[in-house]
């Protein structure tokens, strides 16, 4: 069992912690506008990143992270599929865990497999993506792209738009959200809602589009195929497009746009406004690093080292 | 042509137990005092006899389950004739129905005759086997039920997993005309239920993990009580998990239709938030953990008899199986050795449910829905009873298992109530 602080999922941290974060996210992106992008911070610590389901930019930008940091960072992919691979992922953590590491950065296309692979280790564990379930960085960088863009997250209407019965995205999103005073609706077709999602993410929902037009903060979720078996979830993409995509059309002036990537141009969002740079998707991507840097370094600092000075001297070259 | 539950051949008990609290519910006795047990029989004359001093104690007839999973053949190494009826003999049961979904399934009369043959040398208590409703359990050609009958089976299920096709499951209930084996039956709408880990339901919207609706399980008992009446036959409804099939066993019920239902200890005590820290090994079943209503609705239907019995649904997993994540690993818990524990501490202590009512919950309502025989404390009964001590409190799994495998609901919870000796069979099972 991990006998570090881990991230596993999003309501683990309370307001403060969040807040902390984010701001820690702040002094390194100062880092971020120098020559030297690299910090000395986690020298002689370790990092294993095991991806055992696809990823580009989570993937990248963890790695990304621990080097800034001078953290040794390793990579591990697996591939998978159902019984067999999940022995392998108890024992991938433990012969990894043999190593030593620090922190060890799981995404596994199973919900509960971060949760499972944390107890095979002593390394500070990291979900970066358990299926349906968390992906709760995701909801940091969030959080820290809408900080930025607007100064504030308390009263900010955040609404999630498509399918998000298979999104983590929407899941770590709406709780940390809600924690920070936020107030999230889910607008989706009736086929893509969670049953019970307002009783159990404290969201209201809604099935008609029109009804993101109260939000600040429009983000559009990635249609899932991947995720849907069979499918038969909309009668098609084409309708879906028509009755939930997201373009300039649906927006008021002053609305932001958010989407997690990877996207679908011309599902769920339209090319025009996934290229418009008054969009945040690209912000998105460029606070995910800095954000992952101030977790990995909270996580790795106990709480009563984390003073102003101790943070300076991290973010210093 | 009746059930034959095996057992091994031992010692028969000769032993007096005084000053106990003497409880058998069905023959209306509740009385303190001694009771004999000479040569395996109730009754008799006490001289000469071993003596227990069961001060404090109760002695009720035995716990009946019929639904468990001894995984022979095939899956040995998690469970075994001998370790799972040991298990059972801990829990206070003096007989127990092993369900066929094993490895080859239990579907021909040479598979149910050298389970027989390995009970008689294996089984601590009397141990029955319920063989398949279709062969390879595929749902499509029936098995031979009548030999099957012929040869001691004690029932008939595809338990893991329903007949689907209801022309299939309405030939088999002719055919029961002929076999008459009851159906105890798994029952669930595989389409709805999909890839699901767990109940569907707020706390699946939050957790991410894909949901196994109430409806699938009503709907499939909806569909067999109405084929029952319209065949004139017999089911027994496995684990009911949700308020919604409770509703379709009792509309059955009032029908007239001959259907009985049982429900087990984890789906009486737990719900799906127990499932936050999203651990399969204690938390992953089917059907799931079902949601705080459902609880109620299943511990009032156990009080108002529309749910007949407790059963265990005992399912024994290997660690490294229930090591997976939540997703991927097997559905199942085990359930024989905490049973009468945890229903004593979380129903008859809270005042839910006194306990003569769950004592007939376990012992001889369970045995009727297959028809084994109801134990009892009667003069001249093969001796089948539990002594228990009611204030003894205990750690689950803090001395091990007696079943192979660990993955219990409550492990690592303090229970109160404890089996101190099972005698089954006319023999000492069990003694702690």
């Amino acid at each position: 069992m991990s006998s570090r602080r881990s991230l596993i999922a999003i309501g683990d941290l309370s307001r403060d912690e969040i807040t902390r974060m984010l701001d820690l996210a702040e002094r390194f992106s100062e880092v971020m506008r120098r020559d030297i992008k690299k910090v000395p911070t986690l020298r002689g610590r370790t990092v294993i990143n095991m991806f055992f389901e696809a990823s580009t930019r989570t993937a990248t930008s963890f790695e990304l992270a621990g080097k800034r940091m001078s953290a040794d960072v390793i990579n591990v992919k697996g591939s998978g599929s159902s019984v067999e691979k999940g022995e392998t992922l108890k024992d991938t953590v433990l012969t990894l865990n043999a190593y030593q590491p620090d922190i060890l950065v799981v995404r596994h296309r199973a919900a509960g497999a971060v949760a499972a692979a944390a107890r095979y280790t002593q390394a500070a564990v990291i979900n970066a993506g358990d299926g349906k379930h968390e992906h709760p960085t995701q909801a940091l960088l969030d959080l820290y792209t809408l900080r930025r863009a607007t100064g504030r997250l308390d009263g900010l209407h955040v609404a999630f738009v498509g399918d998000v019965l298979h999104s983590r995205v929407a899941r770590s999103g709406a709780i940390a959200l809600a924690t920070m005073g936020a107030k999230v609706s889910f607008v989706s077709p009736p086929t893509l809602l969670p049953r019970e999602a307002e009783a159990g993410l404290g969201v209201s929902t809604s099935s008609d589009i029109r009804d993101i037009a109260d939000a600040d903060v429009v983000y559009a979720l990635r249609m899932q195929h991947e995720r849907m078996g069979n499918g038969g979830f909309v009668p098609s993409l084409r309708e879906y497009a028509t009755r939930y995509g997201i373009g300039h059309h649906r927006l008021r002036p002053g609305q932001l746009v958010m989407h997690a990537g990877p996207m679908n141009r011309g599902v769920e969002i339209t090319d025009e406004l996934a290229d418009d740079p008054t969009a945040l998707i690209t912000t998105q991507v460029e606070s995910g690093m800095v954000v992952r840097m101030a977790v990995m370094y909270d996580l790795l600092t106990e709480s009563g080292a984390r003073t102003p000075e101790a943070v300076a001297e991290a973010v210093a070259a | 042509m009746s059930a034959r539950l095996v057992q091994r051949p031992g010692q028969a008990a000769s032993i007096v137990i005084r000053g106990a609290r003497i409880l058998d519910p069905i023959a209306g006795v509740d009385r303190v005092g001694d009771l004999v047990v000479r040569d395996g029989v109730v009754g008799g004359d006490a001289a000469g006899l071993e003596e227990v001093d069961g001060t404090g104690l109760v002695v009720v007839p035995g716990f009946v389950d019929p639904h468990v999973h001894l995984r022979t053949p095939g899956r040995e190494d998690t469970e075994d004739i001998a370790s799972g009826s040991l298990s059972g003999a801990a829990g206070g049961f003096v007989a127990i129905a092993a369900m066929p979904n094993t490895q080859p399934p239990v579907d021909d009369a040479q598979d149910l005759v050298r389970l027989l043959e390995l009970a008689e040398h294996d089984a601590v208590i009397p141990v029955g086997f319920i063989c398949a409703i279709t062969k390879g359990q595929n749902g499509s050609q029936l098995t031979e039920a009548a030999e099957l009958a012929e040869l001691g089976a004690v029932a008939l299920s595809d338990d893991g997993r329903p007949v689907s096709d209801a022309a299939v499951f309405r030939r088999a209930l002719q055919y029961q005309r002929l076999a008459g084996l009851p159906f105890t039956l798994h029952e669930e709408d595989m389409h709805l239920s999909g890839g699901g880990a767990m109940h569907e339901g707020a706390v699946s919207a939050r957790l991410g993990v894909e949901g196994i609706p109430a409806v699938s399980e009503a709907i499939a008992v909806g569909r067999d009580v109405l084929l029952a009446h319209y065949e004139g036959a017999r089911i027994h409804v496995c684990h009911v998990s949700a308020k919604e099939t409770i509703e379709e066993v009792r509309r059955g019920k009032s029908m007239g239709v001959r259907v009985t239902a049982e429900v087990t200890p984890h789906h009486l005590v737990l719900i799906d938030e127990d499932c936050e820290d999203l651990d399969a090994a204690t938390r992953k079943m089917n059907p799931p953990l079902r949601g705080r209503e459902d609880r109620e609705a299943l511990i009032a239907a156990l009080v108002d008899g529309t749910i007949d019995c407790v059963a265990t649904d005992h399912a024994p997993h290997g660690a490294s199986e229930k090591e997976l994540p939540f997703e991927e690993a097997p559905f199942g818990v085990t359930g024989l050795e905490t049973a009468f524990a945890v229903l004593n501490t979380h129903l008859v202590r809270t005042g839910r449910m006194p306990l003569e009512l769950l004592v007939r919950r376990m012992s001889g309502d369970a045995a009727r829905v297959l028809d084994m025989p109801e134990p009892t404390l009667a003069d001249g009964a093969v001796a089948n009873l539990a002594v228990i001590d009611p204030e003894a409190t205990w750690r689950v799994g803090a001395d091990g298992f007696r079943s192979k495998s660990g993955n219990s609901a409550f492990l690592g919870e303090e229970l109160t109530g404890r089996v101190t000796m099972t005698i089954a069979g006319g023999q000492i099972a069990w003694r702690t």
